[in-house]
């Protein structure tokens, strides 16, 4: 632990955000993207493909991974990471889902791989 | 010099079916001048492949691909046809044979195939207008006519034929019930583990099937209205297809005074109790059994050709036969001796997740019979095994499996002689194909089934085929490259997708996710818009749009450029537009502060830069002024442009520009596989490029000229010619019926151009060619866009989908 605190940042309800699809939380900097999928997990990473910066929002959501709509590159929710054969790998959010509200992580960027 | 010709013996035929054309030949090709040849036919046309009538009614074959001798075959082998004329009588004092219309003609060797007739049951009522059998392509016609008005079909006989029978009036619209006297359907080629699954599956797509149902009276005044049961049931029918089976045709040999008991008597050697009569095929008994496949016909023909010619001695041995049921969809096989005794050993494999059951009968290490339900593909390997009596010991345990799993076992067909029959169906024997492979250096699948119609029909002998080609091949051959599968989440290939979807009246994502064993839970990004669009083209009306199974520009209404914005085109009709139409777009543009206007190549004009949130807004102001979305995000009709045409050029022969705006006004809101494209060029100087578009319009003095296939993009193609019209309505028609059937036959993301490089444009144009197929198309194109031409945007500027425009949270 560095010290610093998480402030957990409620966004919204899980039922806003449809089945295997993705809404953002505009943030100063850089969009959130959080996911929602078939099974009602719910991840969040930075808007931003590590490709060219596509918007990961805006991506058909699968299993636990997202296709950028701009050059299909795949990306794992859990990890951020993309998938074979492409490299780079996505800022990931701390999310948390209690009673049915969504909590934001916000103030410890995480995924930055110690 | 001059010669008198030897006066050739007079041969007659009675029975232009599947038989007897076959007979004749297995004569011509041992003794090719011999005969003089008439052939009788009832049926008014030439000869056609009669198993193939199941295909014809459910719409997947035509009359004319399933017609195995045109006419004209008859005319270049000198044979006379008299088709039409049911012969009546043999007078076998005189050798004389004579037809219902009186036409007479002498024989020395005389053959009877007159085949067999559906048994009808002789319940009261059996004679009403609207009951029919399952025999020929006239009952198909009744049936198809029928079902152009009627909803109730009832199918009496839950055999092959049967099912075969109401699965094509299911796929006609009808309402079908099928009454099957036993307890489990197919009794006599499925066990009851496999014929429950069959019940469970057609049922699954809308047949209604009573076992155990005894039928006792057919009701209706002046035609048939309702079918009774001995149970009292009473059920409605419009039309009662009796297929209880069949009975030989043996009216015209009684007569004669030919030994008949239930089919015509005949020796080893396919002669009758008349030494110079012969007969052959389903009419006939030999040591008493009676037929009903097409297989034991072959080498009936064989042994009858031998001995007419005194080519040899043969005699007839019947072989064990095998059964396909010809419902698409329904994969099954049975063949020799399914159902065991005391002396067998069953081994059964059961799958039920993915609807398996495969069971294999063994005696003393010989594999006697089996059935596969769910899983047919290795039938041919299992047939082949049976018929050669090979010894499965070693692959014993493991052969269940199929010969992947369980390699080693021999296929075999290195050791059959030329003369062994490999595709039953077809009859087509080992040294033909070899020869076919040798004299015209074949080297797929394909192209032996085009050369020999080898494996053409049912596909159980294509393994066999296979290991021909191998080995006639060597190490040159490769078996045809699986389908490609459709994206690594599954094994089937697009055109089996399809098939697939419509046949098992799949109707969700997740359903068909399930029912073809998707190996991801939710799919992908490229199984999921292939899905989302093959079901909505399926079921229009009826199917959900499942937007997050769509790419972002389809679910956003508008193209996503680099920079996350979007671009937003309006729809011009045919490239026209108003003084109207332009302010509002300028006062958009002012409005919103977009960026950039650009003309499109498309006769249209692009909004750059729009914000996402700014999207709904822009929307609602574009509608006001009647502008609807342009569809230039959608693998959906495009673009339309014209020339300005007759009404101002001075070339011009007929109004281009209204035509493009008539053909955009009906297609525009269709979704199709990939994105569709048309232009209508006023003269054949062609300024609106229409030979390069999916489907481009080119006006003649005459009328107009009708282009499909072409594409301007990365690989220029220019358009096939389709057809030449006279009228507008004509040009609408043809591009709906075209549209349509880019709609229902095309894998996803194909557009028009590979599309016809893969089905061949001949396939489009005799597809289009038939009217009556034409109008189907189109009709069908016009209702599922009853469904299509709302205006996305308009919903979406009143509040539809908001979540896409707006963030869930901002943070400040
Ligand atoms: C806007 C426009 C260029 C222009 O400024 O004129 C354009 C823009 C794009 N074209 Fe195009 N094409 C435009 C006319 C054409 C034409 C000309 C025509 O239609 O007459 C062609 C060649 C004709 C053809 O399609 O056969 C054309 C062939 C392509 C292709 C290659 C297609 C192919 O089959 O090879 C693509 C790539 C694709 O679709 O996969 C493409 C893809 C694109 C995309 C959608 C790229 C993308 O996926 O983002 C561009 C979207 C820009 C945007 O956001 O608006 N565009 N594109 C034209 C819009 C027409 C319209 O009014 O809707
Ligand atoms: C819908 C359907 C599906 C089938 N599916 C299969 C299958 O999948 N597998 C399989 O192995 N078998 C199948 N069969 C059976 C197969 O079609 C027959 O075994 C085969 O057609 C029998 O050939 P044939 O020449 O003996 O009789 P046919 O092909 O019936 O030919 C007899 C011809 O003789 C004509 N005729 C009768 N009397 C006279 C007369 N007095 N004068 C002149 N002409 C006369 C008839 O009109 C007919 O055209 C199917 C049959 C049908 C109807
Ligand atoms: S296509 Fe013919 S009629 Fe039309 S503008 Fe061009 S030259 Fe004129
Ligand atoms: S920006 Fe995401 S794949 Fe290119």
């Amino acid at each position: 632990m560095d010290g610093r605190t998480t402030i957990w940042m409620d966004v919204g309800h899980i039922d806003d955000i449809p089945h295997l699809r993705s809404r953002v939380v505009s943030m100063p900097g850089c969009d959130i993207a959080v996911f929602r999928t078939a099974d009602d997990q719910v991840f969040a990473l930075y808007d931003r493909c590590p490709h060219k910066a596509g918007k990961l929002s805006q991506g058909i959501v699968h299993g636990t991974s997202v296709t950028c709509p701009l050059h299909n590159w795949v990306i794992g929710l859990a990890d951020g990471q993309a998938q074979e054969p492409d490299e780079g790998c996505v800022h990931r959010v701390p999310v948390r889902v209690r009673e049915g509200r969504i909590l934001l992580g916000v103030g410890q960027p995480s995924g930055v791989a110690a | 010099m001059n010669m008198i010709a030897p006066k050739r013996s007079r041969l007659v035929l009675v029975g232009n079916g599947m038989a007897g054309v076959r007979a004749v030949e297995e004569i011509l090709a041992r003794a090719p001048q011999t005969f003089q040849i008439t052939v009788f036919g009832a049926e008014p046309h030439g000869n056609y492949n009669r198993i193939m009538l199941s295909p014809v009614l459910a719409g997947e074959k035509t009359f004319e691909a399933i017609t195995t001798h045109p006419r004209s075959w008859y005319e270049e082998n000198e044979i006379e046809l008299i088709a039409g004329e049911p012969v009546v009588t043999i007078d076998r004092a005189a050798k004389t044979v004579t037809g219902a219309l009186g036409t007479t003609r002498p024989y020395d060797v005389l053959i009877l195939a007159t085949g067999s007739n559906p048994i009808i049951i002789p319940v009261p009522g059996h004679r009403l207008p609207g009951v029919i059998g399952f025999r020929d392509i006239a009952d198909v016609g009744t049936m198809l006519a029928v079902a152009k008005t009627h909803r109730k079909a009832i199918v009496i006989g839950g055999g092959l034929l049967g099912l075969e029978a109401a699965n094509g009036l299911l796929r006609n619209g009808m309402d079908v019930t099928v009454l099957h006297l036993m307890p489990t359907l197919m009794e006599r080629q499925l066990d009851p583990v496999s014929a429950g699954l069959l019940k469970a599956e057609l049922e699954g797509r809308g047949m209604r099937i009573l076992t155990e149902a005894n039928t006792a009276a057919i009701h209706g005044a002046d035609r048939v209205g309702a079918v009774e049961l001995k149970d009292g049931t009473r059920l409605d029918a419009d039309l009662v297809v009796m297929s209880a089976g069949i009975r030989p045709n043996i009216a015209l040999a009684k007569d004669a005074g030919l030994a008949c008991n239930r089919g015509i008597q005949v020796d080893d050697g396919m002669r009758t109790s008349d030494p110079a009569v012969f007969a052959v095929g389903e009419c006939i008994e030999h040591r008493g059994a009676v037929f009903g496949l097409v297989a034991p016909l072959w080498d009936m023909a064989k042994v009858l050709a031998d001995r007419i010619t005194g080519t040899a001695e043969t005699d007839y041995v019947p072989a064990i036969t095998g059964t396909r049921l010809k419902v698409t969809g329904v994969d099954m096989f049975s063949a020799g001796d399914f159902m065991g005794d005391d002396t067998t050993e069953d081994i059964v494999f059961r799958d039920a997740r993915r609807g398996v059951h495969k069971k294999l009968v063994v005696r003393d290490d010989k594999l006697v019979g089996c059935v596969l339900y769910g899983a047919a593909a290795d039938g041919s390997w299992y047939f082949d095994m049976i018929r050669n009596g090979t010894d499965v010991g070693a692959i014993r345990d493991t052969m269940v499996f199929g010969p992947s799993i369980a390699p080693g076992a021999p296929a075999g067909v290195e050791t059959l002689p030329d003369t062994a029959e490999i595709c039953g169906c077809n009859g087509v024997s080992k040294g033909t194909i070899l020869a076919a492979i040798d004299k015209h250096k074949l080297t797929t699948l394909d192209q032996v089934r085009g050369r020999t119609k080898a494996s053409s029909s049912c596909g159980s002998c294509t393994c066999q085929v296979e290991a021909l080609l191998g080995l006639a091949l060597g190490g040159d051959y490769k078996a045809a490259p699986k389908v490609k599968p459709v994206c690594k989440c599954t094994g089937v290939g697009h055109g089996e997708l399809r098939k697939a979807i419509v046949a098992r009246q799949l109707k969700t994502i997740p359903a068909v996710m399930q029912a073809m064993g998707w190996t991801t839970p939710d799919g992908c990004a490229s199984c999921r818009p292939a899905l989302n669009y093959y079901l909505l083209c399926a079921w229009p009306g009826e199917y959900v749009d499942a937007s997050a199974s769509r790419f972002v520009n389809e679910r956003m209404h508008a193209n996503i450029q680099k920079d996350g914005t979007y671009s937003v085109v309006p729809r011009m009709w045919g490239g026209t537009t108003t003084a109207a139409e332009l302010r509002a777009i300028a006062d958009v543009v002012d409005k919103f502060q977009i960026p950039s206007v650009k003309v499109t190549g498309g006769q249209r004009i692009d909004l750059l830069g729009v914000k996402k949130d700014d999207l709904p807004a822009v929307w609602k102001d574009l509608n006001a002024a009647g502008m609807v979305s342009g569809h230039a995000y959608g693998k959906a009709l495009r673009t339309v442009k014209t020339c300005v045409g007759s009404e101002w050029c001075r070339f011009g022969t007929q109004d281009s520009t209204g035509m493009g705006v008539a053909l955009e006004k009906m297609t525009w809101g269709s979704w199709t596989p990939h994105k569709t494209k048309m232009a209508v060029s006023g003269c054949p100087r062609n300024c609106a490029e229409a030979t390069i578009k999916d489907f481009g319009v080119v006006a003649t003095e005459a009328g107009w000229d009708l282009h499909v296939g072409g594409n301007g993009g990365i690989k220029v193609r220019v358009t096939d010619l389709l057809a030449k019209v006279t009228t507008g309505e004509e040009v609408l028609e043809y591009a709906g019926a075209f549209m349509q059937f880019y709609r229902e036959d095309a894998w996803y993301l194909e557009r028009t151009a590979p599309w016809i490089e893969r089905v061949g444009i001949e396939t489009v144009r005799e597809t289009l060619a038939d009217p009556a197929t034409r109008k189907a198309l189109h009709e069908r194109f016009l209702y599922s866009q009853r469904f299509s031409q709302d205006d996305p945007w308009t919903d979406r500027a009143q509040g539809a989908e908001a979540h896409e425009f707006k963030p869930l949270a901002e943070v400040s």
